[in-house]
């Protein structure tokens, strides 16, 4: 029922698709100053994503991304979780946000930081399972 | 404004409900959407609903001058609408599995639990 | 830290089938170090217990809420964690012997160890809550110990009893112990311990009773609760000897005993304890002579044990509780060694019929010698400790202040009963002509012997030198109530009225047992009056639950959603209509103002959801929600929350990729209902929407209260870094609920994938035996 994309979509897709997912890393990366942030940023690179499914289907996307998008969640996950255990070394309650500057550049790492990473990650592998798993089924009942 | 709010939400709930009471499953598909919507909606013009004051501390400030909306309703809704947007692909997909086994649209047909 | 050296058990516990495959039949050895360790331990503490300093060790555990892993070793959970201790390192030694080669061996260990744990954690714990904890797990790893056997049907019908009664009480004991702890004022026993006078004059104090007296009696099988505790001896024979006689059973009997000085000594108190616990002591004696199982009779002279246990600290006198005490320690040490012996019994000979046994002494006198003298303990004769127990329990009965005859008649009346049932456990296998058992008997292991023969002869020991307890009864008696007391026991009272009830008790019981088998044949006429006893009760119970389920699956779970639905719509529309219109008059706000373009986007919400309901075709019915999706993004935009409104723009988007890839594989939109149908869902949705615009203009025109989120306001700079607000709630301030919020949208994820990954057996609803990797998404 989706079959491979017109020229224009192709075009279109082969892109737009590292403008797109540059343009979540922006969001996610200003998120926490201006609007922006893990949901929407994750939501914008899996808009991304299923942009270049459609035009070029789900082998290409596979060999794209290379990991499985149910990883990305595992890895979300680990990356939020991962994010309230530094407060335990300070001796700070559990979760305790934690900020570092990096010194060159002046960016403001943190804890917070990491764990709207996760976000990210696991909003984009769910959104990506789901869509992957519904076009796997779509081209192929018996798989 | 709210008032208004509180009329369109009311009637947002009605079509839901209504739609969810029907037996076509892709009517319950719809008025799930709807729901999620609706409440959505809710809790977000419950807090009260301010005009151009976004709830962001202008840079080189400490707090923001003045009231600016509530962001508390905001971050709840966010991660509703997301969750819900999580919740209709699996509830979709659980529909489409049950029509492909039942092959049924009825669901006064998938009351028992052989197929 | 010692908290955790004991609470680290648990991990013990789940290494057992690991330690099983490298050590074998070693690791039984291996394993009772642990509770050897833990006696060593608790043998350092005895001085400066028995020197009237309870040892508080104190941890935080949860202090939020008031929970602590604080532990309290005074004289009480010395005492107790010893037996558990003690009893468990011998317990194990024997499982190993007894269950030597049986293939779920591991298991058995695995659970048996938790259990262990479960019970020193409940003696141990100062905290209410933590006590509790520790209370249901006993109860839950008991219940998986009585059915260990699980292809038995009643081994799982004894064990769903036993849990069903124990969890029932359990319940109430909840009740009780938030009742306690909230009129007392403190979650810490210690602390309650010296707020017994304002508990006894607070107004809960009585239903604070009945509810922990219901959790102590169900658990320490007292009447009418104590049918479950024969039925329990389904339970292997080691698990027996531990639960059903020294551990878990009188964990109800250390409640009382701990809560004495807070509650005890009222009417109400001494009334319900002393009665309750003798009718038990007087049942359960009776009851025990009926069988000839060996198990059977043990359990039930369990039962008499934790009755008069009971009445001892309801009568509640400085020489009831000290009775108490010896009573409790002789009983743990001789229903220990005389379970222990029944297992043996049974597994040399292969039946547990005392009357299918005889003359065994020649083929093992060891075990014959163990069993004469832990009998003689039961039967209360000198010079066994369970002498010293019994005269104090008499002479505590004969100078209690209520129903003093009564008390004394049941009192006398289990002694000889007892006696018989001693001389019944110890004489008939043992003694006469030998007789042909299944298999061939022989002594057991000396593994198996080890635990019975050391708690045989602590019960002589003791006896013969009861000065060395002095200072630990005299702990006890004083920290569970006793103003002051000078304790010394001594195994020769002179000629004084116990005695002669001993001796006449003793000629009593001796001529029950040279007519028992006639006695039993008398006594099967009670057959059909016991069989209405309190188990027929509970059976009824259970029926009538299974009934009511049914009728209500029935009637509710009818399988038709809408009906659901509708249900609980109805229920909610009709209780926020009463409180509405009955308990508050709703201040509605309508004042308005509202600008043209706002009220046009407003409409176009109202018209986008309206028409998906009356469009004919699916893609007109999707393309009107995503009207109103648009429409709500835009309300977002016009009111503050840009962050929403990108989010919400976002989800349309996917939600029509979605779509796309799901609805239009679904069939055609159908009218399935009628026209009457459709009448009466849109009364139900209708009063649904107006219940929630009144609702919300009733909030609206209500007070307003102070905004919790004007902390974050201000702090979001200053504390979050971070200049959208709305992104430090999400990432810093509300950090743990945007983590459950991730790991929901994981789930959702993960079901999409399993469903549609379960495709292949399509149509036929069977899942495939075997994952394939074709579409594994690498």
């Amino acid at each position: 029922m989706v079959r491979s994309g017109t020229l224009i979509l192709n075009v279109a897709a082969r892109f737009l698709l590292p403008l797109q997912l540059l343009f979540s890393l922006f969001l996610l990366l200003r998120g926490h100053d201006e609007p922006g942030g893990g949901f929407i940023a994750g939501l914008v690179a899996a808009g991304a994503f299923a942009l270049y499914l459609f035009a070029f289907g789900l082998g290409a996307l596979r060999a794209m991304i290379k990991v499985s998008p149910r990883d990305l969640v595992g890895l979300g996950l680990l990356f939020a979780l991962g994010s309230t255990l530094p407060a335990w070394w300070g001796g700070e309650p559990f979760f305790t946000s934690q900020w570092w500057t990096v010194p060159i550049i002046g960016f403001k790492a943190s804890t917070p930081l990491i764990f709207d990473i996760g976000v990210y990650l696991v909003v984009l592998g769910s959104v990506l399972t789901a869509i992957t798993a519904l076009m796997t089924t779509d081209r192929d009942p018996d798989a | 404004m709210e008032p208004l709010m509180a009329v369109s939400i009311g009637v947002l709930f009605a079509c839901a409900i209504y739609m969810m009471l029907r037996r076509s499953i892709v009517k319950l598909v719809i008025g799930l959407m709807l729901l999620s919507n609706a409440a959505n909606l809710l809790i977000f013009s419950t807090a009260g609903m301010e005009r151009g004051r976004p709830p962001l501390v202008p840079e080189g400030m400490a707090a923001p001058a003045g009231s600016v909306a509530d962001p508390l309703p905001q971050a709840l809704v966010l991660t509703a609408i997301v969750i819900a947007f999580g919740v209709l692909s699996f509830s979709v997909v659980l529909l489409r599995r049950a029509w492909e086994v039942v092959r049924a649209d009825d669901l006064d047909k998938m009351k028992d639990t052989d197929t | 830290m010692m908290q955790l050296a004991v609470l680290s058990g648990f991990v013990l516990a789940a290494f057992a089938p690991l330690l099983y495959r490298w050590l074998g039949s070693r690791t039984t050895v291996f394993l009772a170090l642990y509770p050897a360790a833990i006696v060593v331990w608790l043998l350092a503490q005895w001085p400066s217990v028995v020197g009237g300093e309870p040892v508080l060790l104190e941890m935080a555990w949860v202090p939020g809420m008031d929970i602590t892993l604080t532990f309290l070793i005074d004289g009480l959970s010395l005492l107790f964690a010893l037996l558990i201790a003690g009893i468990g390192a011998f317990v194990l030694l024997y499982a190993g012997g007894y269950l030597h080669g049986h293939r779920d061996l591991p298991r058995f260990l695995v659970i048996l160890i938790a259990f262990m744990v479960s019970m020193l954690g409940l003696v141990l714990a100062d905290n209410l809550v933590t006590l509790f904890v520790f209370w249901e797990l006993t109860s839950i790893t008991s219940y998986l110990l009585i059915g260990f056997n699980h292809t038995d049907l009643s081994a799982r019908k004894a064990a769903l009893q036993g849990l069903f009664v124990t969890v029932a009480g359990g319940l109430a004991l909840l009740a009780g112990l938030v009742m306690l702890g909230s009129a007392g004022g403190s979650w810490s026993l210690v602390e309650l311990t010296t707020r017994g006078e304002a508990l006894r004059e607070h107004p809960l104090y009585t239903p604070m009773l009945i509810c922990l007296l219901l959790g102590a009696f169900t658990k320490s099988a007292q009447f009418p609760f104590h049918f479950w505790l024969p039925n329990a001896m389904a339970a292997p024979t080691p698990v027996s000897a531990y639960l059903h006689s020294a551990t878990m059973v009188k964990a109800g009997i250390y409640l009382m005993a701990r809560l004495q000085p807070s509650l005890g000594g009222t009417e109400a108190w001494v009334t319900i304890l002393s009665l309750v616990g003798a009718m038990t002591m007087f049942t359960g004696a009776f009851l025990a002579v009926r069988h000839t199982n060996v198990k059977k009779l043990l359990a039930y002279s369990t039962v008499m044990a934790l009755g008069t246990l009971t009445m001892l600290l309801g009568i509640g006198t400085q020489g009831a509780l000290v009775a108490f005490v010896v009573f409790l320690l002789a009983h743990s040490l001789y229903k220990g060694a005389l379970f222990m012996v029944a297992g043996i019994l049974d597994h040399e000979t292969g039946t547990k019929d005392v009357t299918a046994m005889g003359g065994l002494r020649t083929l093992m006198p060891v075990t014959t010698a163990v069993a004469l003298v832990a009998a003689l303990s039961l039967a209360g004769l000198p010079p066994l400790l369970g002498f010293i127990g019994k005269e104090l329990m008499f002479e505590s009965v004969l100078h209690a202040s209520h129903f003093t005859l009564l008390l004394l008649l049941l009192a006398f009346a289990a002694a000889f009963l007892t006696i018989a049932v001693a001389a019944i456990v110890a004489l008939r296998p043992f003694f006469g002509e030998q007789r042909q058992t299944p298999h061939v008997a022989h002594e057991p292991p000396a593994a198996m012997l080890l635990g019975p023969a050391v708690l045989a002869a602590l019960s002589l020991l003791l006896g013969l030198m009861p000065g060395g307890l002095d200072g630990l009864v005299q702990a006890i008696v004083v920290g569970i109530g006793a103003p002051e007391a000078n304790v010394h026991l001594a195994l020769w009272h002179g000629i004084n009225l116990p005695l002669l009830m001993s001796l006449a008790a003793l000629v009593l019981g001796w001529l029950i047992f040279r007519r028992w088998d006639r006695l039993r044949a008398r006594l099967a006429y009670l057959d059909p009056v016991i069989a209405r006893g309190p188990e027929a009760g509970y059976d009824a119970i259970m029926v009538a639950l299974v009934r009511i389920a049914e009728w209500q699956t029935r009637a509710l779970q009818n399988g038709y959603l809408r009906n659901y639905l509708a249900v609980t719509l109805l229920v909610l529309v009709g209780l926020v209509g009463h409180a509405f219109f009955f308990r508050h008059t709703p201040q509605f706000d309508v004042s308005i103002s509202v600008y043209l373009h706002e009220a046009v986007v407003a409409g176009l919400m109202i018209a986008g959801a309206v028409t998906a309901c009356l469009m004919k075709s699916r893609l007109a019915a999707v393309a009107a929600v995503g009207v109103m999706g648009f429409s709500i993004a835009l309300t977002f935009v016009l009111f503050s929350a840009p962050d929403l409104a990108i989010t919400q723009l976002l989800v349309e988007t996917l939600t029509v990729i979605l779509l796309v890839l799901v609805l239009f594989r679904l069939p055609r939109f159908a009218n399935l209902s009628a026209p009457s149908e459709r009448l009466r869902d849109l009364v139900v949705a209708s009063a649904f929407g107006v219940m929630v615009t009144l609702l919300m203009l009733a909030v609206l025109g209500g007070e307003r209260l102070p905004r919790i989120s004007d902390y974050m306001v201000e702090n979001s700079q200053p504390l979050g870094h971070g200049h959208n607000i709305v992104n430090v709630i999400l990432v810093d301030f509300r950090a743990l609920d945007t983590l459950g919020e991730i790991f929901v949208l994981a789930l959702a994820a993960i079901g999409v994938y399993a469903m549609l990954r379960f495709h292949a057996a399509e149509g036929t609803g069977r899942l495939p035996t075997r994952p394939r990797s074709s579409d594994d998404g690498e």
